[in-house]
């Protein structure tokens, strides 16, 4: 039971190491337009790879499992502008429905 | 939002921006929480919640505990799940202001959802705007994860629920949001390549963060 706690202070302390190493060295300093331009694209980037990995991805491995359908009436629900719960959620039920049947 | 508009209403402007990410993120802690509970008990799933607030990285290191990894293989993953925070406050220090307490106080809240809906678009953010996003995504976080370990097994496999199915649905609707105009789709095919591409050769986390070299890519292309 240690373990977990070990596990949980050194996380918090990770996690906001990550995120106020950029804010507390760099402080309120403009970046340079080159690295703004990065910035700006960065979401972008990270986003697109998030859904790739929580799409496919199993640890150290791709797999095609119900999530893809859930998936697949996410992207097709967000094109037709529906409110993020529906997004969600009807991904969800979709991927729900679809373990169902097979 | 212009910087000019006050501080308050762009806090409350981002709270209702919040609001649909606070309830898909409830149904994500919820998951967390089922998952949790049988190998952290009832109150550890809860503090690691409150104090980590951060979903990949809970699910990242719970994977591990329970694929009877060790702790330390454990906390690997869940810093490497979060690496890509580095590159989100590296992004964001510039917007911050004030001395290094308050522009610590605005990066602590920084998630996902709240940096790509802060962002203006031109490279700066617009800091109380993200807080008040990720206002109800904590709460919404804690609240759920509470649920998770009070409801349990009754609740049934989180997976036949579905439940896994709502990470990538979550970041499909910020990525719809985000990936506007031709160098930002550039530079989210080059990230969704790169996933793709390292997911099965290096460890989880690394293939995220390895996906910010599609931006320094596309931001170097001259014709899009």
């Amino acid at each position: 039971m240690t373990a977990v706690w070990v596990l949980i202070v050194v996380l918090a302390l990770a996690t906001a190491a990550l995120k106020l190493a950029g804010p507390l060295t760099l402080g309120g300093r403009p970046l340079p337009a080159s690295v703004l331009t990065i910035v700006e694209l960065l979401a972008s980037a990270l986003l697109a790879a998030l859904v790739v990995v929580e799409t496919f991805g199993k640890g150290r491995s791709l797999v095609l499992d119900a999530r893809v359908l859930g998936a697949a009436f996410a992207a097709v629900a967000v094109w037709r502008r529906a409110p993020m719960i529906v997004v969600v959620l009807g991904a969800a039920a979709v991927t729900a429905v679809a373990r169902l049947l097979y | 939002m212009t910087e000019r508009t006050p501080a308050r209403e762009r806090r409350a402007a981002g709270i209702r921006r919040g609001l649909p990410f606070g309830i898909a993120v409830f149904a994500i802690a919820v998951s967390f929480g089922v998952l949790a509970r049988p190998l952290m008990g009832l109150v550890a799933p809860i503090v690691m919640s409150v104090v980590v607030f951060s979903g990949s990285a809970q699910f990242g290191a719970l994977a591990v505990l329970l694929a009877g990894g060790s702790t330390a293989a454990a906390i690997a993953a869940g810093v490497l799940l979060n690496a890509r925070y580095l590159a989100m406050g590296l992004a964001l220090a510039p917007s911050l202001r004030g001395n290094a307490l308050s522009r610590g106080a605005f990066a602590m809240p920084l998630v996902d959802a709240s940096w790509a809906s802060a962002s203006r678009g031109d490279g700066t953010f617009d800091p109380w705007y993200m807080v008040g996003v990720s206002i109800p995504q904590y709460v919404g976080w804690v609240l759920g994860t509470v649920v998770g370990v009070l409801v349990g097994s009754r609740l049934g496999d989180p997976k036949a629920l579905g439940l896994d199915a709502l990470f990538p649905a979550f970041f499909i609707a910020l990525l719809f949001e985000e990936a506007r105009g031709r160098r930002r789709i550039v530079a989210a095919a080059g990230g969704a390549g790169i996933a793709l591409v390292l997911t099965p050769l290096v460890p989880a986390g690394l293939p995220i963060l390895a996906a910010g070299a599609a931006a320094v890519a596309a931001s170097r292309m001259r014709r899009l």
